[in-house]
């Protein structure tokens, strides 16, 4: 049974539990309301995996929570919780907008421009929580959270101008379409294969670029010198402090970087996929908090991010045929994710149960 | 061994059989111990001996995987701290459980207000029994006064009210010593005394032999979770007592060649520092290191040594005066610039400052000079050498277990993390090395282990200060000493020229010439 117990304490095997749990408790509530948990999970399923064009969709939804996945695992890493990567995923894509309406470049070179300036803008809201949590010590939770609202009004105030608002619309114009990074012009050899109805979608170069950015940042954070500053400060910063390593200016630096990912994540998604403009927002869309999360289930790793980005945009696009398919409401979606977050959150309490019960009986053995 | 005493209302307390494990290891095994009524009971041991944990389990904090207590010839189940004061045990930990911002009154009454009939807190009630009882035990304490105005020694004296306003008979300290001067430790015994003259029980934890000989009638020696031994204290010296701690001979007192200084490497002069209330922590401190020296700094707790650390590290800003380090002066720059200058510390707080406990071995090992371009090219870091520098410096130093360079620094016992911290600030190389209490939470072993490198490095030319707590360590290693009180050196002594009685008066405020005047 102490093999059980050892077997729990790995973070790996706590997390496919609390997944499992989330699943459990889920299906139950499932239950509970009036709808086969069987069904359910065969919907969910069959939405996800049953045709190559479901799991195109999944990749393409994960893109941006893969990145800002990554910009929040990054900022966690040297000690900093972006709360702010809503807001910088904001004001990426109003920059990618600016630019991609105003430049005229060749494809090549106005994709580049436009990721600059989506990267740019993130970046330096980032680097502002940064600076502001370096000089005055404002936490960066705090002005994260305050960022997020004035990045949405902004944007609801760029929606209103009279360059970019398109009338009889709650939208702006697309972009230029030579700024766009959508693949399917060059997977044109698919067409008479089985997965010609990937053609269907909007596949585009965002997952290829996480991908590489997720390895980017692995290795920065493993293999350099700059990763072994950042970890130590993140890790103890009064100890990197001591051992005469910067800490203030490495929280402006972790903040421009997480918030600059962030910002790529917006470009690399208004640019891949329709419509390429933006609207009118009521609410956050969750692309940054949803980052949170994601970050959460990998354990902060950026490769991690990679698969915890494509589970989440599992469940949120196989929800969907869920929804089509059994008329269920759209928040039991919400709710799995959201148990599963709670279970990983506090996956530490497996081993204690486990180890809990073994003592029991061990007690009522002897 | 297995206790031969009956179990008796004579006893306050007895224990058999008491085991405890945490993750599978076991911390006390099967310890039987038995603390007559009216007496004064020292609890030896090593750090991580277990000793703490035994009297953690009479008090209710931890719960025993096996064993019984009896107190007073009854069996007694004590679940939780709550159930000890029920039961009349009262404890003083080491890091005291007391407010900041509230009067000593208010934490006194703290968890066991007295109300009047309509449930509103009777002060009036309350202050007289605890005016009674500090007279009663000459406890003297300003009861509106705030904790965090307090000196520690008086903390210490408000904890101890606090228990016995909840009327225990059973007093249990832990390393109550650590943090007082010596005239105040004096005090510390008097007072404990008094109680067992009253007929109630003190219980000490302590792995200071010396106080053990002045305070106490019976001494529990526990090695390694086994009770190896009660013995009466006036049997026994304390030679012996440390043996029986450590289960091996053991050489108290470290052997020095003799003392030859070179030049001046360090200076400070006229330094003042405040500290976070804005008040002066250091006035005019200066002193002065030689190579191949050992300066120790005696002084109580709180007397400058934290803000004289933080300012030579330039982690505190310098209101004036200079510290000059071969001939540069670094104040009010940074860390690095420190380091660079040839200064490295071994800061006493090895777990929050001088590690990074997540970090492995390798990774702390490079903490100070991961910058040179042996570590990293291009900005990555060169792995193999890291690990071959790690590897050198675990062989050199002899710290355990052999193939740790990848565990985490956490994984360590206290003794290895410390050798690790001197190891990495040590192979430095610097100009000047400043050990701050340096032997901190170590065990005998590691102790010797320690002394022995400060003194090695002395003997090879390093200027050095120790900055220690323990007079024992200052009076051993020190070629000088220097006092600290109150964010002042009030006196410079060559080491032969001292005596502990000396160095204890100034510690405690006391001036150089009266000191004189009493013994002449």
């Amino acid at each position: 049974m102490t093999t059980i117990s050892k077997f729990l304490k790995k973070p790996v095997s706590s997390l496919f539990l609390s997944v499992f749990c989330g699943f459990v408790t889920s299906f139950i509530i499932l239950a509970i309301t009036g709808y086969s948990p069987f069904e359910v999970a065969s919907s969910l399923f069959n939405g996800i995996f049953s045709r190559p064009k479901h799991i195109m969709n999944v990749v393409i939804k994960g893109m941006p929570i893969i990145f800002t996945g990554i910009s929040v695992a990054f900022a966690f890493k040297g000690g900093l919780f972006n709360m702010g990567a809503e807001g910088q995923f904001i004001v990426g894509t109003i920059a990618s907008l600016i630019a991609g309406s105003i430049f005229d470049l060749p494809p090549f070179f106005q994709v580049l421009v436009v990721v600059v300036f989506g990267t740019l803008a993130g970046t330096l809201l980032g680097g502002l929580t940064g600076f502001l949590k370096a000089k005055f010590g404002t936490h960066e939770v705090i002005t994260g959270i305050m960022f997020n609202w004035i990045a949405l009004y902004i944007s609801n105030f760029v929606v209103s101008l009279k360059n970019f608002h398109r009338p009889n619309s709650n939208s702006t114009f697309p972009m230029k379409d030579s700024g766009f990074t959508g693949l399917r012009g060059n997977l044109g050899f698919l067409k008479d294969s089985f997965f010609s109805d990937i053609l269907k979608t909007e596949v585009n170069v965002g997952i290829i670029v996480a991908i590489v950015v997720a390895i980017f940042v692995s290795f920065i954070l493993n293999k350099t010198q700059k990763g072994y500053e950042i970890c130590a400060a993140g890790l103890n910063a009064e100890a990197a402090k001591f051992a005469g390593m910067n800490v203030y200016k490495n929280t402006i630096y972790v903040m421009m970087i997480s918030g600059g990912i962030s910002g790529l994540a917006a470009a690399l998604s208004i640019t891949g996929t329709s419509p390429h403009s933006i609207s009118i927002l009521a609410g956050f869309e969750n692309n940054g908090f949803n980052g949170l999360s994601v970050a959460l289930i990998a354990n902060n790793s950026p490769i991690g991010c990679i698969f915890s980005g494509l589970f989440f945009s599992g469940l949120i696009y196989g929800g969907k045929s869920m929804q089509s398919d059994l008329k269920t409401p759209s928040e039991i979606i919400n709710i799995m994710m959201g148990v599963i977050v709670f279970f990983v959150a506090v996956a530490r309490i497996f081993p204690i149960i486990v180890d809990r019960l073994l003592k029991r009986r061990q007690k009522s053995n002897g | 061994m297995p206790s031969k005493i009956k179990i008796s209302s004579q006893y306050a307390v007895q224990m058999r059989g008491v085991t405890k494990k945490f993750n599978n290891k076991k911390v006390l095994s099967s310890v039987d111990i038995d603390i007559k009524k009216g007496t004064v009971h020292a609890i030896l041991g090593e750090n991580g001996a277990g000793k703490s944990t035994l009297m953690n389990i009479l008090y209710g904090f931890y719960r025993a995987d096996e064993g019984t207590i009896f107190l007073n010839g009854k069996i007694a189940e004590i679940k939780s701290p709550h159930v000890a004061i029920r039961n009349k045990i009262g404890m003083v930990y080491q890091h005291f459980m007391l407010i900041d911002k509230f009067t000593v009154m208010e934490n006194i009454i703290l968890g066991n207000e007295m109300v009047n009939k309509f449930g509103v807190l009777d002060l009036k009630k309350s202050r007289n029994r605890i005016l009674e009882i500090s007279n009663k035990y000459s406890l003297l304490v300003d009861l509106d006064a705030k904790i965090e105005d307090m000196s520690v020694a008086m903390q210490q004296r408000v904890e101890i009210l606090k228990i016995l306003y909840r009327e225990v008979d059973i007093l249990i300290f832990d390393e109550p010593t650590a943090v007082l001067s010596p005239t105040e430790i004096e005090d510390f015994i008097s007072t404990i005394r008094g109680f067992a003259l009253e007929g109630k029980t003190v219980i000490v934890i302590t792995h200071k032999l010396k106080e053990i000989m002045n305070s106490s009638d019976k001494c529990t020696i526990i090695r390694s979770g086994v009770n190896v031994g009660t013995v009466n204290i006036s049997d026994v010296d304390q030679k012996e007592l440390a043996e029986k701690m450590v289960g091996h001979t053991v050489e108290l007192s470290a052997k020095k060649t003799k003392f030859t200084p070179g030049n001046v490497v360090f200076k400070i002069t006229d330094l003042c520092v405040e500290n976070e209330k804005k008040v002066l922590a250091l006035d005019n401190f200066s002193l002065k290191v030689r190579a191949g020296e050992i300066l120790g700094i005696a002084g109580v707790d709180g007397n400058g040594q934290r803000e004289l650390i933080d300012s030579i590290a330039c982690l505190a800003k310098v209101k004036s005066g200079v510290i000059e380090i071969c001939g540069k002066q670094i104040q009010n720059t940074n860390p690095c610039n420190v380091l660079n200058n040839g200064i490295a510390i071994i800061h006493e707080d090895r777990e929050k400052i001088g590690l990074i406990l997540d970090y492995t071995v390798a990774e702390n090992s490079m903490m100070k000079n991961y910058k040179l371009k042996d570590f990293s090219k291009n900005g990555i870091l060169k792995k193999k050498f890291i690990d071959k520098f790690a590897k050198n410096l675990i062989n050199k130093y002899d710290i355990k277990p052999e193939n740790c360079i990848n565990i985490p620094a956490r994984n360590l016992s206290g003794g290895n993390q410390q050798k690790l911290v001197i190891a990495r600030e040590i192979s430095s190389k610097p100009n000047l090395l400043i050990a701050v209490q340096p032997t901190r939470g170590l065990d005998v072993g590691a102790i010797e282990y320690v002394h022995r490198m400060l003194i090695k490095e002395r003997d090879e030319g390093r200027a050095i200060i120790l900055i220690s707590l323990e007079m024992d360590e200052i009076m051993q290693l020190s070629d000088t000493i220097s006092v600290i009180y109150n964010g002042c050196i009030v006196g410079n002594f060559d080491r032969k020229m001292t005596n502990e009685r000396e160095i204890g008066f100034l510690m405690a405020g006391g001036e150089k010439n009266d000191y004189n005047l009493k013994i002449s």
